[in-house]
């Protein structure tokens, strides 16, 4: 009976998010009073219903309950407590359970913390989350019930896919769907202000807190899957620009672009029918993502089962959310004007180059992960893009958008004034491009091109930052959260850089074949192999090997890379044995017997890696920082006047 | 300058800047676009020469040879009418089995084998080879790939 | 005029990528054509599963039109296309034969009798050479056999009723093989 309590608590989810919807788009437009509040009771209603299917999912999991067909194909009898939790979105239909929760737990917070904005428009960003519920639901409902019955009942489960058996990988997901659909109230808000025809520009100040915190949650969710990838795949690559990842990413950089466009928007009143755009883009590519991974329109190594009917179901959705707003847009958007004009070398003008190119980035992604279906489509045989594409196709935008970043965080708003920063930049500017080059030449031994450049950047981009706190040194408790945000994030942007620069033009791989007793030495590090031994764990065994690394005869480390063998499933998954340190990860990831006592082994050196994660968590908790600016709580004048005394403004 | 015509000039800026970093991009893509073969396609000729693309098949059964303790590996990737002798220097995938589909990425060389660097292991969970998911009612007789 | 153009263009990019979707949900990215469509069924003789004292074989097709499924207990997708199997077997337009593939014998009884049956015969196939023969790269795979031993069609993946309808039995009728 539990699992059909879950199934009925979808469908009242589904006619509360109708009632959402109705109530508070009809209740706005009429301007009755009476409906616009009762939006949101349907939404906690909504929000009370998902939150008990999912208690229900997760129970049927907890109690093994194999008479439910998504519990029997995602978990088993000897999968532990932890896991058994996060099987619950371990697959398809329960992942859409999660997608859906997280979209009622965003407009109940919407409905709770919007109390500065006027009533219609409130119940207008209510009504279009409950539009985009009633689309997701209905999908789950029709064609993906994660409560279907399996009759009879499995004796025995199927197992959770041992590569998400992780601590990382379980959480990954949560955090993702955050993000994505953290993106909708953004959206939300765009199609109300489209919907009103609202000339001011409050709008971007109410829609920026909720779009950090998307883009937060978006940030430490890819993170997650990235550091997974790295010790999990056994490959010790932290991205593959794999379509999924892509789809991952396409509304990051969106994201990252919407944040400083609503600061110049709200700011400045600039840019108001771009930033709209960018807001509705930034949804539509999380759905896109969504719609690209479930569909099987694209195949990735790690998509999820694929189905034609639900690949219809998404693009009609796709086409009503995204087509709808883009109709909206293309409608009421001219109505908008926004004619202040702005000086070239203001903070304006570097917030729009800055959009331009984290624009052109995204797009140039969009384009590489569709090139196959589009050559597929037209007949022209089927293809994949190489990463190395990708390398190039993200390098090529970010490298001048770091450049111009170091400068544009000191610039004013409204005008060309450097002032008595020029000199100190300039420097600044000269010291990090002798210092990439020397780096590149003394730490690591070899002036390779991309290295160098990508030193200087990184140097660049940190050292302008802290120029930024030092030129405010009298004044930093003043300093409000959104400077500290920005200086926080755009550091995160440095070390970022760093880790990448580092990883990719230094970093050794070596696949070799190692006999008991024998060594190879990699970057000074002697890598000994000692053999190996049959290991046992909860629900695996494995063959665990040893591998001592010395340097100068120093013992540096012992690892044991594992090759695991999981009792539901046979196939094998390599658990790396990795030694990190904030200047490089040793890496040795255990291949195959290949007879004659030898080993097949892959030993890597990885210079600054850390600096990636580290700096991309960075870049979050920049995010999390300018959430808590006061500004965002009281109800603030619409423009807010060039900010006081501080010479680092806040973007 | 009139403040419009800077605006302009920046919008100008923007647009040659991006213009020149899609060109260059679609160079690289033009470059790194490889195009699939399958075994049947490549003997009739059809496989670009000196060119990088991806080959798939399955690994045909007892082809899988290697020299005890190198870790260069050969194979043949067929699809039941054609096969193609592949060698590959380094780790193959968890999934790699004889019999089982692969993709390999790399080119032919003169004498017609297929000199891999990377191989992949077909991997989709509806549809399964039998050593992927071993029986699902014998949890204790599990424990290890055949 | 331009003014309001302008604002259009996201939306008929949009549109065009809409236009590549629909083709693109059209085919199937795990389909790679099989030589074997067109061509002779390889031939076999091997135990049956419900009975090691019986051989099942091509020869006992022959002159018949037939579903040949590949099948085994360890495969998630196989309990996904039972019920269809089942609706196909029911509807008696052809019979369908099972391929047991890499399976324990007993195991698969059991299934046969937990889930039902949809099979006229079995084929018990615990090396898995047939299924090399027949160019198998994973379970479940369902081919059509004409009369006269040609493969028609192959589907890679579960069996639905859908793909049923759409792509097998438009042959079936095409070729008249319904016995």
């Amino acid at each position: 009976m539990i699992p059909e309590l879950g199934h009925f608590a979808l469908i009242l989810a589904l006619l509360l998010s109708g009632a959402q919807a109705f109530f508070g788009l009809a209740g706005a437009s009429r301007g009755n009073v009476a409906w616009m509040r009762a939006a949101v009771p349907a939404v906690t209603g909504q929000f009370v219903f998902l939150m008990l299917a999912f208690g229900v999912l997760a129970w049927s999991f907890v109690q093994f309950d194999f008479s439910v067909r998504y519990v029997a194909m995602t978990s088993n009898s000897l999968l532990p407590l932890f896991y058994r939790i996060s099987a619950v979105w371990g697959g398809h239909e329960g992942s859409l359970l999660l997608w859906g929760l997280m979209l009622a737990t965003w407009s109940v917070g919407v409905a709770a913390f919007s109390r500065s904005m006027p009533l219609p428009f409130k119940s207008r960003v209510l009504g279009v989350l409950g539009l985009v519920s009633i689309g997701f639901l209905m999908f789950m409902l029709f064609t993906s019930s994660p409560f279907e019955r399996l009759v009879p009942a499995a004796p025995e489960g199927n197992d959770l896919n041992p590569l998400l058996q992780d601590v990382a990988l379980a959480l990954h997901p949560p955090m993702l769907y955050l993000g994505y659909v953290g993106f909708s109230v953004a959206f939300a808000f765009a199609c109300a202000t489209l919907i009103e025809g609202r000339t001011d520009v409050s709008w971007a100040r109410w829609a920026r807190p909720w779009t950090l915190a998307a883009w937060l949650f978006l940030t430490v969710g890819i993170t997650l899957g990235s550091w997974w990838a790295y010790y999990e795949l056994g490959w010790g690559g932290y991205w593959f620009w794999d379509p999924v990842e892509n789809a991952s990413f396409m509304p990051w950089l969106a994201g990252a672009a919407l944040i400083h466009s609503l600061a110049v928007t709200e700011k400045r009143g600039l840019f108001k029918t771009w930033t709209l755009l960018l807001a509705v883009v930034a949804f539509s590519l999380s759905l896109l993502g969504t719609f690209l991974v479930r569909s099987g329109v694209l195949v990735s190594v790690h998509a999820f089962a694929t189905d034609p009917a639900r690949g219809l179901f998404i693009l009609g959705f796709l086409i009503a959310v995204i087509g709808g707003a883009l109709t909206l847009y293309a409608w009421r958007a001219p109505l908008l004007k926004s004619e202040a004009a702005f000086e070239l070398a203001s903070r304006e003008a570097f917030l729009l180059f800055n959009n331009a190119l984290l624009v052109a980035a995204t797009g140039l992604i969009l384009l590489g992960t569709l090139y196959p279906l589009f050559m597929d489509a037209l007949n022209l045989g089927k293809i994949s893009v190489g990463p190395p594409y990708f390398g190039v196709a993200f390098l090529i935008p970010m490298v001048p958008l770091l450049m111009l970043l170091g400068v544009g965080m000191h610039a004013a708003w409204k005008r060309t004034r450097l002032g008595h920063l020029k000199r100190p930049l300039l420097a600044l500017a000269i010291v990090s491009a002798v210092a990439g080059l020397l780096v590149a030449a003394f730490v690591y031994g070899e002036v390779h091109y991309m290295g160098a450049v990508g030193f200087a950047v990184a140097f660049w981009v940190l050292s302008s930052t802290l120029l930024g706190v030092w030129e405010n040194r009298g004044q930093l408790g003043k300093a409000p959260a959104g400077f500290w945000g920005m200086t926080v994030a755009h550091f995160g942007v440095g070390l970022f850089a760093l880790g990448v620069t580092g990883v990719e033009s230094y970093r050794i791989e070596r696949d070799i074949s190692l006999g008991v007793g024998e060594t190879t030495t990699l970057q000074g590090y002697q890598f000994e192999f000692m053999g190996t031994r049959d290991v046992r764990g909860p629900n695996y065994r494995a063959i665990e090997g040893e591998v001592v690394i010395t340097r100068d005869g120093k013992l540096v480390k012992t690892l044991h890379p594992q090759k695991r063998f999981y009792a539901s499933g046979g196939n094998p998954m390599t658990e790396a044995g990795i030694h990190a340190r904030l200047n490089r990860d040793l890496f040795v990831a255990l291949g195959e017997d290949l007879g004659a006592g030898k080993w097949s082994m892959r030993v890597q050196y990885k210079p600054l890696i850390r600096y990636i994660w580290l700096g991309a968590l960075l870049m979050a908790l920049g995010g999390l920082v300018s959430m808590t600016d006061r500004r965002y709580r009281a109800r603030a004048p619409a423009t807010v006047p060039a900010t006081g005394g501080l010479k680092g403004r806040v973007a | 300058m009139t403040p419009r015509r800077k605006r302009m000039l920046a919008v100008a800026a923007i647009v040659i800047g991006v213009g020149a970093a899609t060109a260059v991009a679609l160079q690289a893509m033009n470059e790194n676009i490889m195009y699939f073969y399958s075994p049947s396609q490549i003997s009739a000729g059809e496989a670009p020469a000196g060119r990088a693309f991806r080959l798939g098949g399955l690994v045909s059964a007892g082809s899988v040879e290697r020299t005890p303790g190198s870790i260069e590996v050969r194979f043949t990737v067929t699809d039941n009418a054609r096969s193609i002798p592949v060698s590959y220097s380094g780790l193959l995938p968890d999934l790699f089995r004889e019999g089982q589909g692969v993709i390999a990425h790399g080119r032919l060389d003169d004498a017609g084998v297929f000199k891999a660097d990377e191989v992949l292991a077909k991997h989709d969970e509806n549809y399964m080879p039998p050593e992927v998911a071993e029986s699902l009612h014998t949890p204790t007789a599990a424990g290890g790939a055949s | 005029m331009s003014r309001y153009l302008k604002f259009l263009i996201p939306g008929v990019l949009f549109l065009i990528l809409v236009v590549f979707f629909v083709i693109g949900l059209q085919r199937d990215p795990r389909m790679i054509p099989s030589p074997l469509i067109g061509k002779p069924a390889p031939e076999f003789a091997l135990e049956d599963l419900s009975d090691p004292q019986r051989t099942v074989g091509t020869s006992d097709f022959a002159g018949r039109m037939y579903l040949f499924n590949v099948w085994g207990t360890w495969c998630g997708g196989c309990r996904e296309e039972h019920e269809a199997l089942l609706m196909i077997a029911s509807s008696g337009v052809v019979p369908i034969v099972g391929l047991n593939w890499k399976d324990d014998r007993s195991l698969a009884q059991r299934w046969l009798r937990q889930l039902g049956n949809p099979y006229e015969t079995v084929a018990f196939d615990p090396e898995g050479q047939v299924a090399i023969d027949w160019g198998v790269y994973g379970a479940p795979e369902t081919f059509l056999v004409a009369a006269d031993g040609t493969v028609l069609a192959k589907r890679i993946g579960p069996m639905t009723m859908d793909v049923w309808q759409r792509e097998f039995l438009p042959l079936i009728s095409g070729s008249g093989g319904a016995s």
